[in-house]
This record gives C-alpha cells, structure tokens and sequence, in this order.
C-alpha cells in the first residue's frame, strides 16, 4: 500500500523489518496456519481510501437520505430531544478529554477525574443520594444492573417491575437477568397510570429481592405513592429501585428523600445529542451503606491527597471490579460513557440552580400546554389522569396511525403509538409554543376529518 | 523536559458567585400565562437542589483548565497494552451530523440515511471478522461478551441441554470470566503451557458434555498467536461447544486473518479499539457482536436489513433480546464507518501487519535491556508484548509501578501494568500502527533512561511522577472507609459530621 496519513510507518518498513531481523513482513506470521491466513484483501469500503472530501460527500449524501423535519420529533420514551449548548459541544470536543482512556495512571489525568467527580457530585445532590458512579450504558442498562446487585446482596431471584415502566428497559433488563434465573415480575397500573399498590402488595412475598419504581413513568406520569411502596418493600426485605428522570428533579422529590438502596436513570437529557439512542448515560447511585456501595457497579472516582499533600482525584473501591476481581467481579463493565458524563457536568454547570428549574418548569408548562390544547378542542384527551412532566400520553377518536401518517406528509414527527388510538408525546424546549400549535392544528384536520396533505 | 498543567483549580461546588447563569432558557412567556398548572404538593421538591452558578466563561475556564491537565492520544503516547490507543483520525468528528439530531424511536422510513450506514457497517464488520452477521446492540466490549455467553446459554437450552461451565483461558482478560459469570456460567480457567498459550492437553482433559464454550482471545494477552487454534476449535465443537472470541485484540491480526477462518462462531469488536473510535476518557465506545450459521440467529435485536427500496429492522427468530436501550451507540458506529471510508480495504488490511510491525520493532530496540525480561521469549509478537520487570525489582526495589509513574514525567502515558496476571511485576505495551518510528525510538529510549537510573538511583524513580499536575496520589485514604469520599456531598456531610464511616 502507498503511504496514509493514518499509517505513518509504510514508508520505514524495509529499515523497521531489517532491525528486527526478518525478511518481510509474513516471517512475523509464520506462527498463523497457513489454512487461515488471509489471501486477500478485506472487502470493506469503497474499493480504495477515500479522501477526506470524498468522505464528507458521503456523509452528505447519506444525511439526505433521512427526512427533513419542521422541529424535532415529539417523541420521548426513553431519551428526549433537548438543546445542546455550544459550550459543552467544544468542552466534550477537547481532544485531551476524548482521546483519553480509563485513567488509571491519576497523575496525568487529573483533569478528566476531577470532571468525572463533578459529575458523580451533581448527580449526588440531584438525587439526594451519596454515592454514585461515573456512568454505566443507558437507564436499562443502569436498571439491568441494580437487579443483578440486589441479587448479589440477597440472592433472592424474583424482582417486581412496574408494567407501567419504560417496556425497552424492561426487556433489557430481562435479556440480562435471564442467565441469573432472575424472573421479572410484572405489577400492574391503575386508571391514573399510576403503580396499583393493591397488586404490588399481593405479589411482594418474601421470596422477592428488589421493587422497581419508575416516576415519572412510561406514560409520562408522575408516582405519588413512592414512600409507601418503599416502606412495604423494606418490611418484606426487598431492596428498592427507583427510576428517575434527571431533568425532573428539579421539580420533584429526589429518590435520596425516599431512603431508597439504589437510584438509576438517564442523563441524556442533560447535554447528550439523540444520535439515534447512543451514547446515552446511565445513572447508578446508592445509599451510604457499605454493603450496597461493595456492590456497586461500575467505576468511582474519589478525592485523595497526593505526595505533596495536595487535593487530587483517583479512582477508588477498584477491588469490586474485573481486572481485580475476575469472575466475582460487582460487574463486566470496563469502558464507560465517561465523556458524557463530562457532558452533563458541563451543562449543569451552564444551567445552575434557577436554570435547571426553570427549564424543568418550562418543559412541564409546554407538555401541559400541548394537553390543554387538545382537550379543549375536543380532538383527544389523556388516557391516565396523573399529573405528568414532559411525556404525556393522548387518546384520540381515530386511530393514531392515521394521524401519525399525515403528520409526517407535514414534516412534523408525532409521539410514540402505544395503542390504536393513543400515543405518548414528548415536549421540550426544542418545541416552542408555534410547533406544538401546528401538531395541534395538523391532528384537529385528521380527528375533524379535514385533511389536507 | 516534559510537563503538564498545573492548575489549583477548586472544585466547580467551591466557585462563590450567586446569581450567575452559563446559559438563557427559550422561553414561551404565553405559555406561562395561558397554563395554570402546579405540581402535586406531596412530590414537589422541598429543599432546592444546590447547584453552583457560573457564568458560562467562567464554566468554561474551569472546564478547559480540568482538560489541560488530562492526557489523551492527541497529547502522547499511550501504549496501553490491550486497549489500542490508536490515533482518532479527525475527520470522524465530521460522520456526527448524520445522526446527532436522530430520534431512536423515529419512523425507519425517516432515518434511512443512518440506516444505510448501520447496514454498511454491518457487513463490514461481519467481513473482517469472517462471521455472517452483526448486530451493534452492544455500546461496548464487555456487553458484547455477555451477549455472546447470553447467546451461547440459550444456543445450548433449545438444544434442550443444561451446560453450566464456561472455559476461559487464564491469559484472558478480567471481563470474560465476570461476563461468564454475570451470565450464570461457572467458570473453569484453562492453564496457558510452557509457551504462553492455551495448554491443549489440559483442555481435552476438561473439555466434557458439561461445557458449553470456551472465550478465547487471539492474539492472547501476551501478544502470542494461539497457534493450535484449528485444534482448540476441534476440540470444543466435539461436543457441539461454542468457540467465542474477544475481540479486544483483534488489531494485531485485522487482514491477515479472520476469527471465522479459525473456527470462531460468536465475535465481538470493540469498534473504539480496533476502528479507532475515540476512547472517552472511559468511554463511550461501541461494539459489534457478530456471529455465524446458526449462532446468527441468536443475536440481539434490532439488526438492519436491505429490503426492496429500502433498509428495515430484522429481528431474529431465537434472539436473546436486547442488550441496550435502542440500537447500540450508534454515534460512535459512524465514527468508527469514516475510519474505514479513509483507510479503505489496503488501509484495513494494513492494520494488522503495521501493528505488528511496530511491535517487534520496539521489541527489538528494547532487547537485551537491564532490569526487563521477556517472558515467553523467540516468538513474534503481535500488537502487544508482556515484559516482565521482577529482575529490576528484585536489584533495585523498583516496581512496574514506579516505570509506570517514571514515564509519566516524560511525556508518555504508562503501558498496563500487572496484567496478565500470570507475568508478574508485568509492563504490557502496545504501540499500534498509528505511532511513527521516531516516537517508537524516543520511547524505548525513555524506558531505557529510566532502568538505568533505576540501578544508580532508585529513590529518583520512586519519588516519580514530579511533571504530572500532581504528585503520587494517597490510595490508602482514597479508599479508607473513614475517608473514602466519592461526592461533594459526601465530603460536606463529613464536615458537618453528619455521616459515618463507610462500613
């Protein structure tokens, strides 16, 4: 091959190739079976290197092949279309920061600690809850994990999960808590959308290890009975899981006022771009009790001194994991999303403490905004009465399909169909009052039976 | 002489302004008057969060300070053994405005673009691994290796077996036993021989109708060819095993020759390895879980498909389910897709044979070097090499710990250390076919320095590093259940007495 600016030393290869002594490159492999090695050239790409020019055309071409929309989509369920400020778009761009890896060497990487630190300490006032980890995948993978710790901690392999909880996650955490024989237990929802104790009651037998509580939840809905959940859960001897969204703490009690063992969510609403779902950041934190904080999942970052008796960072509680561990290990996770907890540090840091209220504020008027229009035109109306933030789930006279179709033909992107006829939707900052109006006036034509194309 | 920043710069919960703010939220003020609404009073918040406020400059001071005193690939060096520290080529940067503003839940029939990309890479992957299909579930390695175990279980359960052992290889890394064992396996190590590979003669002894597969990396975390791997493989599939493959080390042979062609039936890729996505600081990374013949039909969902006019979602028959929330980290599945656009399928098939290269070429200009020995000597080296530093420390009393700080205040980040645990006081360097010779001489000289000094001043070498924003870190009360403190608000509790010790 000729030379590539990626591949420095094509051009040194006869003089690398004389100091080590052998004649070509082969002699290197002359322990691979000659059956198995490769007699041909990977057919990868687009026959030769592309330029970067060439490269940027390409991504072009392809960014035209997704749709054009007016706003970004009203869909939630799981990751939320937010803004993502400039500042923390050049910070996470720092390349000192995202061509780092896992800083096992604190010294040098004191920088990126420190940041990882401010993460775990935001998301530790946030959640009102003392320890937390600098990332695990996404929420289900953050959920996936606090049943598989809850097991570590009882053994006990049934766990209660509300049906009222993101249904993604759900089948996450089932894909992982199979190989444990862990068996999910599904509690149902009332009319409010909201946890019916009644049912979590009947199914909380001794025999259960951990309860699972999302608010709000799937359907956007915010749970009022948290404290007596918790308490029946504790009296049965079951650990307690609550699944929160980061941008509604602001607003709402944080799970750490609840005494709950271990709180999970996303961040990804707080600084992440969409990109399709990933990277996301999962949330993982625990009470201040050495028999959860043993089991915790993931890396910790935790202040020290150094030499000099400075202040400076490292990672900490390292023998829980797998290099140290193995295969009794608190955890497989070794890379992280690390860079995108820097993210949501730095947008934290933007948004302070007036800002994040006022942008969970903003966001709880416009999803009420967006459900007072529909209603009080008489095209559709809540299916759950609990108050809700962000995500709101709307029934309509014709089946969500069609208008799901037309709004499309608009260049708008409506919610998530959950049924025929109803849909959650997601409101945001990104949709301002002119968006939410045009979705509203676009389902009036398709409910009124006035369609325009 | 090398040095790095040195910024007291306080903790961002320590910076004093009141009233500040980093950023303006869009307001809809008719919004507000027209909804009258407020939160239930029983789940409203009642003591504010304390977040400090900064104006954006000075969070942005802060935040570029705490990124001057961190080091990545575009600041040295990083010959980290089995993680590939390879150069992240700028221009993927650029693939993010394909997906960024991209709604997992949108409509296909809106994201085609980035679909025809997922397909792409698909085959890409599944090509340079020699499997039939991929699926990028997996936002990493290590879930990846639990997907594939995952896979394996259920492979043996419809097959109406019970099989509870999965074999590793002692040379392994960490994530295959505790992947193995996340997914309920019983893990039986298989004891590397007198040449640092996997002792075939213990693995028929073990290999029995209990085991249902056995991971294996190849190259092996001592950078050696698992030479006997047409045997290994016939050995597990006489009892209808499954072989996996950890793909952490697939950069020492992508080209010259493919995990499928070995005998393989699951793969997993770390793309931030082997297809340079950027590493994070810890991550994101991305992964890809590949597999072939019937194995395929086992893996995670959604997986992209080509169909009439355009690309759908594939959900196999006998899947596992899903691994991660959506498709996987799809933002850095593009990175990793302009990496191979640029390299292109010479530049690919060139990966391999440039790492390699560059191994046994610093090998070469390490040889015969006081202090270090090479464990498992007269075998080339793939993408990595193990040195053992027990004979400096049994002269001088320096550790791979103390090398591994020294080079630090060079201006090289230290190779892994006590890893593989089999090699003991190990250095496991990697220096990938991205690093030119030049730097390749400059760091074997600056080992070189360092183990002589080692053997006329010891001391100088334990009291390293000196150039680093800070000096040797405490790991005794990082880790103290009296002072063990992984949050501010932990750290103010303390101060205010209000918590105990972490017991």
């Amino acid at each position: 091959m000729e030379m590539h600016p990626w591949l420095p030393n094509l051009g040194d290869l006869r003089e690398m190739l004389k100091e080590i002594g052998v004649k070509d490159v082969e002699e290197l492999f002359s322990d691979v079976p000659k059956e198995i090695v490769l007699k041909r050239e990977l057919n990868v790409g687009y026959g030769r290197p592309l330029s970067e020019y060439e490269i940027a055309r390409r991504l072009e071409e392809l960014s035209e092949r997704n749709a054009k929309l007016l706003y970004p989509p009203f869909l939630g369920g799981g990751v939320c279309p937010h803004y993502v400020p400039y500042a923390v778009k050049m910070i996470v761009s720092r390349s000192e920061f995202y061509t780092a890896y896992t800083p096992y060497q604190p010294e040098a990487n004191q920088g990126l600690l420190q940041a990882l630190f401010e993460y775990q300490s935001y998301m530790a006032e946030l959640l009102q809850m003392e320890v937390v980890n600098s990332s695990l995948y996404d929420w289900a993978g953050a959920l996936a994990e606090a049943i598989l710790m809850a097991n570590r901690i009882n053994g006990k392999r049934k766990v209660l999960v509300p049906a009222n909880a993101n249904p993604n996650h759900l089948k996450v955490a089932e894909t992982w808590a199979r190989g444990k024989g862990i068996e999910l237990v599904k509690v149902k929802y009332n009319e409010e959308g909201k946890i019916d104790v009644e049912d979590l009651e009947r199914k909380l037998t001794d025999d259960v290890g951990a309860v699972y509580l999302q608010t709000p939840n799937f359907f956007g809905v915010f749970e009022t009975e948290v404290e007596g959940v918790v308490e029946l859960a504790r009296k049965r001897g079951a650990l307690t899981i609550m699944g929160v969204n980061p941008l509604a703490l602001a607003l709402i009690k944080p799970p750490g006022e609840y005494d709950v063992d271990i709180a999970i969510g996303d961040a990804q609403e707080l600084g992440i771009p969409l990109s399709m779902g990933g990277p996301s950041l999962g949330v993982f934190a625990t009470r201040w009790d050495a028999k959860l904080v043993r089991q915790m999942p993931g890396r910790i970052v935790g202040l020290t001194k150094d030499s000099f008796g400075k202040e400076g960072f490292t990672l900490i509680l390292q023998t829980r994991e797998q290099f140290a561990r193995r295969e009794k290990a608190t955890s497989n996770i070794t890379t992280n999303e690390a860079l995108m907890a820097i993210a949501v540090a730095v947008y934290l840091s933007l948004l302070g403490r007036n800002g994040l209220k006022e942008l969970a504020e903003e966001v709880y008027l416009r999803s009420h905004y967006a459900t007072k229009s529909v209603e009080s035109r008489g095209i559709g109306k809540r299916k759950f009465l609990g108050d809700f933030f962000e995500e709101v789930t709307l029934t309509f006279p014709v089946e969500y399909q069609r208008i799901h179709e037309k709004l499309l033909k608009a260049g708008l992107h409506g919610g998530l169909r959950i049924d025929d006829y109803s849909a959650v939707f997601c409101f945001t900052e990104v949709h301002p009052k002119k968006a939410i109006d045009l979705l509203v006036d676009k389902v009036e034509k398709v409910v009124k039976g006035v369609e325009t194309s | 002489m090398w040095r790095q920043a040195k910024w007291d710069e306080p903790l961002i919960f320590e910076y004093k302004g009141k009233g500040r703010r980093g950023m303006l939220i869009p307001r809809e003020d008719e919004i507000r008057k027209e909804v009258n609404v407020s939160l239930p009073n029983k789940i409203r918040r009642k003591r504010e969060a304390e977040l400090p406020e900064l104006s954006e400059l000075e969070a942005v001071r802060h935040y570029i300070r705490l990124s001057q005193m961190s080091f990545g690939v575009d600041t040295g060096m990083m010959p980290l053994g089995s993680c590939t520290m390879k150069y992240n080529p700028k221009v993927e940067e650029m693939s993010q405005s394909l997906v960024e503003n991209l709604h997992p839940l949108q409509d296909v029939s809106t994201v085609q673009g980035a679909l025809e990309m997922l397909y792409e890479m698909q085959e890409w992957i599944a090509e340079v691994t020699g499997m039939d299909k991929c699926s990028f579930q997996v936002p990493a390695g290590s879930a990846g290796e639990l997907a594939g175990v995952l896979m394996i279980k259920k492979y043996h359960e419809e097959k109406g077996r019970r099989r509870d052992e999965m074999l590793v290889a002692d040379t392994a890394h960490g994530t295959n036993p505790a992947s193995a064992s996340m997914a309920g396996f019983k893990v039986v190590y298989i004891k590397s021989n007198n040449r640092g590979l996997v002792n075939l003669d213990i693995l028929k002894e073990v290999v029995n109708e209990n085991v249902a597969g056995f991971m294996l990396t190849n190259p092996n975390t001592l950078g050696l060819f698992e030479e006997e791997i047409l045997e290994i493989s016939k050995v597990i599939h006489s009892v209808d095993g499954m072989l996996y493959y950890d793909g952490a080390n697939l950069n020492g042979i992508l080209g010259v020759a493919r995990p499928g062609d070995m005998g393989f039936d699951v793969v997993h890729v770390n793309l931030h390895k082997t297809f340079a996505v950027p590493h994070g600081g810890g991550g994101p990374g991305a992964g890809a879980i590949c597999a072939k013949g019937e194995m395929a039909e086992y893996l995670p969902y959604p997986i992209v498909q080509k169909s009439g006019k355009g690309y759908s979602l594939y959900y196999p028959k006998k899947s596992i389910g899903k691994i991660s929330t959506f498709f996987g980290n799809v933002g850095n599945v593009a990175r990793a897709y302009t990496y191979i656009l640029g390299l292109g399928p010479q530049g690919v098939s060139a990966v391999g044979k440039m790492s390699t290269v560059a191994t046994n070429y610093l090998i070469s200009r390490l040889r015969g070097i006081r202090g270090l020995e090479l464990p498992f000597p007269g075998k080339y080296r793939k993408h990595e090499v193990v040195f053992s530093a027990k004979p400096l420390m049994n002269d001088t009393g320096v550790t791979a710990f103390d090398v591994a700080k020294a080079l630090l205040d060079r201006g090289f980040y230290a190779p892994t250390i006590y890893f593989p645990p089999i090699v003991e006081e190990a250095l496991m360097i990697e220096p990938t076919e991205t690093e030119t010779r030049e730097t390749l001489d400059k760091f074997a000289n600056a080992l070189k320095e360092i183990l002589a000094e080692a053997y006329s001043d010891p001391k100088k070498i334990s009291g390293t590093p000196l150039n680093a924003s800070v000096g040797r870190l405490d790991q005794v009360t990082a880790n103290h259940p009296t002072t063990v403190t992984p949050t501010y608000l932990v750290k103010k509790l303390r101060e205010e007495n209000k918590i105990g010790a972490l017991r």
